[in-house]
């Protein structure tokens, strides 16, 4: 059996939104990072010559280039903005629940 | 510039040629055997390099003296393992990144990118994307649940022989196989740049992680790596700015002057690296999940006090790690540039002097002149060192803590015990990596890095990860799922093109796993194995087990009741 507590803690709204929104941001954040690679390496793995394709008419620099960058930066990006978003809004959520259910 | 080629010059010409100088290298490039590029292939032994071994001696001089202070803060078994929990997620972040920018993959992806241009970046690419999936799905609750090493999380409500026994299991095989990948290349690498001898440049190498690791514990080895992490970050920042300071900071000039020395705009987009899309997304989820499963990694995350620390160790390691991969790509391209067409560089056959993995090390030279090619010397020798003492030291908590303290003792060790044993460990890992090392000389062992990612990836990555989500998940599942994961991808790996063909000799397209890496199929092996086993698990235990989740929730949600930092 679960202890007193964690039932508390369970019920309460907060620590409800708190896991629903955390997840679903930790979720949706995988699966856009997943969505980039695997689409990156099926391109490499079909469609070679859209990546070997240079930006602009007279320009070296192919799709390739600015999608491979673009896939390192997005992964510096995305956790960038769920720790943001964890710091700002998710530890104080959980010090809230923990003040209110440690404590009563 | 003139005189640091004159140098460059009357120093390259005492170089010898290299017999097999492209085999990593070629091998890296063809679909198939894409592992290669993590190691280094087989070199010869230079002249002695006066100013590197300079340089070296103060790196060793310096982080000797880290250990000694280290030492005075190793008492207890916590210590040893955590470094007392008192290290900042900057700091932890650095160290991270110091465990994970290996030498081979500096000198193996800078040397793939000059050959093949942009397949370079794809192999880049693969060891970055783990990383944001650490962030959103282990980090914190593994720091929430755990405290020595990711054994812990498992042993938080299964039972706790079997998940220990197995979770060293994996601890080891995984460290085994990245030691022997890493001895290996230190020893060539040694050899190449210093001049030394194989068998003493291992062991040195084992001689001086062991030292680290006994005497400092985990406070020497993050430290060590934190200081490599500046080196090496430092080191290729300044190749890169001088690569991108010769073109004007303008990247099509660059990519320019690349097309005029190779002849082709081939560089400039996909070649063989990923031909088959199997091959491909099963390298890429070997990667991507390994990382999440790599038990040096993660035990790194108990170095730091909380949650919060944990989640910004992985933010400043992904930031310094892509940063790192960005470098190495301008790297390439510069060695393309300057390295690949000069004779200075090449021996009588047109091949780079020292062996194709030496790219990144003759564009030190190239702009930086002797000086700075003995500091990048010493900078991959620092890097190796600090890679295998991050290893060792996670073998060494697998046997101390999770063997000896937990199955064995059953927690009744004192502090003291698990410590003294976590040191004999220690030697007996490095005399075995040593041995081996030795062993393994002559032989190809391209695949290790690759199989030890994927073992991490369909052995250590679903039953942790599973343990944590899913309240269904059961000792026997996750025990029993993991083997299967780990074991499957060692057949796979053993019958594929990179163990069958280019290690055990049988001709070419003999292979009777005809794929790059087996993480496609063992991975999701092994879900399906915990999935089904742990519905099928209808014992007491079982019960007892699912009825514990929801405590484990909570705490893995909230960290309510997670270790705090040891007190100094």
């Amino acid at each position: 059996m679960a202890s007193e507590l964690t039932q508390r803690i369970q019920q309460n709204p907060q620590y409800q939104r708190l896991i629903k929104t955390r997840s679903a941001l930790g979720w949706w954040l995988t699966v856009l990072v997943c969505l980039a690679y695997y689409g990156f390496i099926l391109v490499v793995a079909f469609d070679k010559s859209l990546f070997a394709t240079p930006i602009a008419e007279g320009w070296i620099t192919t799709w390739g280039i600015p999608a491979g960058f673009g896939v390192i930066l997005l992964t510096i990006v995305v956790t960038a903005i769920y720790v943001r978003k964890a710091n700002r809004g998710f530890d104080r959520m959980v010090e809230e629940i923990l003040e209110k259910e440690v404590q009563s | 510039m003139r005189a640091t080629q004159q140098r460059v010059s009357r120093q390259a010409k005492a170089f010898t040629a290299i017999r097999s100088s492209a085999v990593a290298l070629s091998a890296a490039v063809l679909p198939g055997l894409s592992w290669a590029a993590g190691t280094i292939g087989e070199t010869q032994k230079q002249p002695t390099n006066w100013t590197a071994i300079g340089m070296f001696v103060l790196f060793v001089g310096m982080t000797l003296w880290i250990t000694k202070w280290a030492a005075s803060r190793t008492r207890s078994a916590a210590d040893f393992y955590t470094a007392g929990g008192g290290i900042t997620g900057f700091q932890n972040g650095l160290a991270i990144g110091g465990d994970y920018m290996s030498a081979a993959s500096f000198l193996g992806i800078s040397a793939m990118v000059m050959a093949s241009g942009f397949d370079g970046l794809i192999y880049a690419i693969g060891f970055q994307v783990g990383w944001p999936i650490i962030t959103f799905l282990i980090a914190e609750r593994l720091r929430n649940l755990g405290r020595f090493t990711f054994a812990d999380v498992l042993a938080h409500r299964f039972n706790q022989t079997p998940v220990r026994v197995f979770a060293a299991a994996g601890t080891l095989v995984v460290v085994l196989f990245y030691l022997i990948a890493q001895m290996v290349g230190a020893g060539q690498l040694i050899k190449l740049l210093f001049g030394l001898d194989y068998i003493y440049a291992v062991i040195i190498v084992g001689v001086l992680m062991m030292v680290y690791v006994i005497f400092g514990g985990m406070t020497a080895t993050t430290w060590v790596q934190i200081v490599k992490a500046c080196m090496l970050l430092g080191g290729a920042s300044f190749m890169a700015f001088m690569v991108m300071w010769h073109y004007g900071f303008n990247p099509e000039k660059l990519f320019a002057a690349a097309i005029d020395v190779k002849k082709s705009t081939s560089t400039m987009g996909p070649g063989g690296f990923v031909t088959n899309p199997i091959s491909g997304i099963s390298l890429g989820i070997a990667l991507m999940f390994g990382t999440a499963g790599l038990p040096h990694i993660l035990m790194r995350f108990f170095t730091v006090p909380n949650a919060k620390e944990a989640r910004k160790s992985v933010m400043w390691a992904t930031t310094w790690i892509g940063y790192f991969y960005l470098l190495t790509f301008i790297i390439g391209f510069g060695a393309i540039v300057f390295v690949s067409a000069n004779p200075d560089f090449l021996d009588a056959d047109g091949a780079l002097r020292g062996g194709a993995n030496m790219a990144a090390v003759h564009l030190a030279n190239a702009v930086g002149g002797n000086a700075f090619l003995g500091f990048m010397s010493a900078v991959a020798f620092a890097t190796i060192l600090a890679v295998v003492a991050g290893l060792t030291l996670s073998g060494a908590s697998a046997v101390s803590h999770d063997l000896y303290a937990s199955a064995i003792k059953k927690g009744k060790a004192t502090s003291q015990d698990e410590l003294r044993i976590s040191k004999i460990t220690t030697i007996c890992l490095a005399v075995i990596a040593i041995f081996l090392g030795i062993v393994f000389e002559k032989q190809n062992v391209a695949f290790m890095v690759g199989l030890a990612f994927a073992i991490a990836a369909s052995a250590n990555f679903p039953a942790l990860f599973l343990s944590i989500i899913w309240k269904g998940c059961t000792t026997r599942g996750a025990v029993t799922g993991g083997f299967v994961g780990l074991i499957s991808a060692l057949v796979m790996t053993v019958l594929s093109p990179a163990v069958w063909e280019a290690t055990l000799g049988y001709p070419k397209g003999s292979a009777p796993f005809p794929y790059a890496s087996p993480a496609i199929f063992s991975m999701p092996l092994a879900f399906l194995s915990i999935w089904i086993i742990s519905l099928l698990d209808r014992s007491a235990q079982a019960q007892k087990e699912q009825e514990a989740f929801d405590d484990q929730k909570v705490r893995s949600e909230t960290g309510l009741g997670a270790f705090k930092a040891a007190s100094h």
